[in-house]
């Protein structure tokens, strides 16, 4: 293996130790790999962009990792290491991050990749002529004068990152953010080709026009059909790579894919909902689950349009107590969802599920205490909620055995009712219900990107929940050394005050080809990359 | 010259209908902060007054045909979409629609000539299971069959057209068309084959081939034709099904997408693009009948 010294003086260097040596193809002496390098996979919609400043979807940021590489990429277990920066370091306040740069990287052009080139890609997201959907990535990173950029009150020239020399980027923030470093392996933040951006504007990202820095360049881009990447022999660790060509073929039906699959027409796809077990069964080394960092929860209404039941705390702690998690994640989806008593899922580093009462219950203890709670709040004998969820399936079917829960437990009568998904959306952001399902996936590997939405300045917050401990809490811990206890007392306060009724933390579900290695399972963030895989010979 | 108020009127109508539905192109699971709203309303001048931006939009097309930037696939703009996706729905589309018109004609004929007799029975039997076969039903078990058991064709995509990428799509979307061609055809021939003017040819001893093919077919085809115009039409519409089974990169599924991701341009001019096609085909099929029948005249 190459590339291990280079690693370890990065983790010496850095304010934070680097954890892994994994950061490359990782193939064991002796393997046997396969003629053919190609990984095909599918994905559900064509992405909305290549451009790392444009991109929204989980689809086009997979694509970007290949395509362009940032300050820090993940290893296998989603653990910090070196991609263009080698390391970092931080003042004692933790609002300065210097990075130093990696001087051999290059664009596929041949140009070198320079700290100019970060600045420029970060102006670019926050600046109000790009319009870029993930602008306010920028301003949750606290870069200084990135919220003033984006209102259109400061020049983009002002926002806080320079480029002290080729190879060193200063950042400067609003306020101290101990999780920075972590925030750069987001596709967001990835440097872009500046002359090449000038030069062909909005079409940059064709192939053809394309200069990236990541391991792979597009070759062929067919939206709807197909979009095909290969191998930049300018990269930097191209040695390493053993991938030679990723093709993502756009399949819209999950069962398609699936026969597909078995076709040996891919190597990687979705399994559709409730199929796992049988899959698992069938094909044990192929049927992959593992935790994500996402959460299903139920909001419940606390603002001025909520129902006046739900201003009663023991109501929401009843409706919460009776919803019993293993039926829906055991009987309903199958798939090795994890049954949340808590927000933030337990997968998240650093974080430690808290001790919360109801989750040591047993749920005959959980139903009775949730009836005693309602006859107390004088609900015991009727109680009329409604239930919105946007239209799918799988959310149905939840809602409906929520509802069953709700009925049998506490002889509530429930309506459900399902929207189409944007305005779904819409009556949820209005605050037009009652109840209604949502769903949470972390922007980075900290417990903040979900705890932050119980925040009552909050745009997500849809609760309209407002506790000003919890919000001095979240303030707390921004600039805490260790901000878990505080965490810890956020997610215990949540239980107790059920703004929201956790349900599951999501799990990934896929099929995998066998002689595909190098697939990081482990990273609760599915943050992959193509450059880490290979081929073994069958 | 209808035309040209027609479409206006469609796009007024769906302009400001599109703009009815809940929600808009950038409401997602995580509401943007009202500034970064702001920002790139502003790019797209979606904070203008809505009259304001119909008239921007019809400015674009007339001066420039340009239809505008999509609001989802931020790289690309509807011309680009339409550019891309439309020669691949017509070129599947017309393929289906030769063997529709192929296949349905020739078992309908067969099956008017042969009335009552087993060939009859055996081409009406076959419409009959192929218009009760649903094509997002038999797109999955066509890919099952061929593509998994048989490993003959590949599951999907487009690869410029090649035909092992066709024959799925083709068969998956004509199906039900030829089964409603055989269907008129052969009820229509019947009908010819009954009147008066054939009974006259038959009694003058002409040869049967001579009565179906110069006398019979002309008259028979005019219910066909008048199918035919909207049949094509709604070939390439309903096209999603193909897009979204067999990975093709139609226009039919960029249709079906704009209008739930509320990509409003998109939508807009996708539907310019289909009631134009309609205005055109109805069109042709119009001087088909003037063409089929001497007694019409326009």
């Amino acid at each position: 293996m190459t590339g291990m010294p280079r690693i370890l003086i990065a983790g010496l260097m850095a304010g934070t130790i680097l954890g892994s040596t994994a950061f490359a193809a990782n193939v064991p002496a002796g393997t046997r790999l396969a003629d053919d390098q190609t990984f095909t996979y599918s994905i559900i919609d064509e992405f909305t962009s290549v451009d790392p400043q444009l991109v929204e979807d989980v689809s086009g940021s997979d694509v970007i990792r290949d395509l362009f590489e940032g300050l820090f990429n993940q290893d296998a277990e989603g653990n910090l290491v070196p991609g263009v920066a080698l390391s970092y370091e931080v003042n004692d306040t933790k609002d300065v991050y210097t990075f130093k740069l990696r001087p051999e990287a290059k664009w596929s052009n041949g140009d070198p990749v320079t700290a100019n080139d970060f600045v420029y890609a970060w102006r670019r997201l926050v600046d109000p002529e790009l319009g870029s959907p993930y602008s306010w990535f920028g301003e949750l990173m606290s870069i200084e004068n990135a919220g003033a950029i984006i209102a259109g009150e400061k020049p983009k020239e002002e926002l806080g990152v320079r480029a002290i020399d080729d190879y060193t980027l200063e950042v400067k923030l609003s306020a101290s953010l101990p999780y920075f470093p972590l925030m750069t392996t987001h596709a967001s933040t990835f440097p872009v080709h500046r002359a090449t951006v000038e030069k062909y504007g909005k079409e940059w990202t064709r192939p053809g026009n394309i200069v990236s820095n990541g391991a792979y360049v597009l070759t062929e881009h067919i939206p709807g059909e197909r979009s095909v990447r290969e191998r930049n022999p300018m990269y930097w660790d191209n040695e390493n790579t053993v991938i030679e060509k990723v093709v993502a073929l756009v399949i819209n039906d999950e069962n398609v894919a699936l026969t597909r699959y078995f076709a040996g027409e891919l190597d990687r796809t979705g399994i559709p909902t409730g199929q796992y077990p049988k899959l698992k069964a069938e094909y044990p080394d192929e049927a992959i689950s593992a935790p994500r960092l996402c959460s299903y929860y139920y909001i419940l209404n606390l603002g001025e349009n909520g129902p006046d039941y739900l201003k009663d705390v023991r109501v929401r702690q009843a409706l919460n107590l009776a919803v019993d998690r293993e039926v829906i994640t055991d009987k309903i989806l199958q798939g090795g969802q994890i049954p949340a008593y808590t927000f933030t899922p337990a997968a998240t580093a650093g974080f430690q599920v808290p001790d919360v009462p109801i989750a040591s219950m047993s749920q005959a203890e959980r139903d009775a205490r949730a009836k005693a709670l309602l006859s107390e709040a004088g609900l015991g004998d009727g109680l009329d909620v409604k239930l919105i969820y946007n239209t799918s399936e799988g959310h149905k079917k939840i809602a409906i055995a929520i509802s069953q829960m709700w009925k049998t437990k506490l002889g509530a009568n429930v309506e459900l009712a399902n929207q189409e998904w944007k305005t779904f959306l819409q009556t949820r952001g209005n605050g037009d219900y009652e109840v209604a399902r949502a769903g949470w996936c972390g922007d980075y590997n900290e417990a903040s990107t979900f705890l932050d939405l119980m925040n009552s300045k909050s745009g997500y917050n849809d609760s309209r929940y407002s506790n000003p401990k919890v919000d001095a809490l979240l303030e707390q811990a921004k600039t805490a050394d260790d901000p878990q206890p505080l965490y810890t007392e956020i997610e215990q306060i949540i239980a107790e005050d059920v703004p929201i009724i956790p349900i599951y933390h999501y799990a990934i579900n896929m099929m995998l080809k066998p002689n595909l290695k190098g697939w990081p399972i482990n990273n609760v963030e599915q943050n992959w990359y193509s450059k880490d895989f290979y081929k073994v010979a069958e | 010259m209808v035309a040209v108020p027609t479409l206006l009127i469609l796009i007024v109508i769906s302009f400001f209908l599109m703009q009815l539905a809940p929600g808009g192109p950038f409401t997602s699971e995580r509401p943007l902060p009202p500034q970064v709203l702001a920002n790139i309303e502003a790019k797209y001048g979606l904070d203008r007054p809505l009259w304001q931006q119909l008239l921007i939009y019809l400015e674009g097309i007339v001066l420039e045909f340009d239809f505008g930037p999509s609001y989802q696939y931020k790289d690309r703009t509807v011309n680009d979409i339409i550019a891309q996706g439309f020669p691949i729905t017509l070129k599947y589309g017309s393929i289906s629609f030769v063997v529709a018109v192929v296949v349905g004609v020739s078992l309908g004929v067969l099956a008017a000539v042969r009335h009552n007799g087993p060939l009859d029975y055996a081409a009406t039997g076959t419409t009959f299971l192929a218009q009760s076969l649903p094509n997002f039903v038999m797109a999955p078990v066509l890919i099952i069959v061929f593509t998994w058991w048989l490993g003959w064709l590949p599951g999907g995509g487009w690869h410029g057209g090649q035909w092992q990428y066709l024959v799925m799509p083709v068969i998956a979307l004509s199906t039900s068309y030829f089964a409603s061609i055989a269907r008129i055809t052969r009820s229509s021939m019947l009908e010819v084959l009954n009147s008066n003017f054939i009974r006259t040819a038959r009694a003058k001893g002409l040869p049967e081939r001579t009565i179906i093919w110069r006398h019979a077919m002309k008259p028979a085809m005019m219910p066909v034709v008048s199918y035919l115009g909207p049949a094509f039409v709604g070939l390439i519409t309903g096209s999603v099904v193909i897009d979204r089974y067999f990975g093709t990169g139609g226009i039919g599924n960029s249709y079906v997408n704009s209008a739930l991701n509320r990509d409003y341009s998109v939508m807009l001019g996708i539907t310019i693009l289909y009631g134009g096609l309609t205005i055109i085909f109805n069109l042709v099929v119009d001087v088909i009948y003037a063409w089929l029948d001497p007694k019409i005249r326009y």
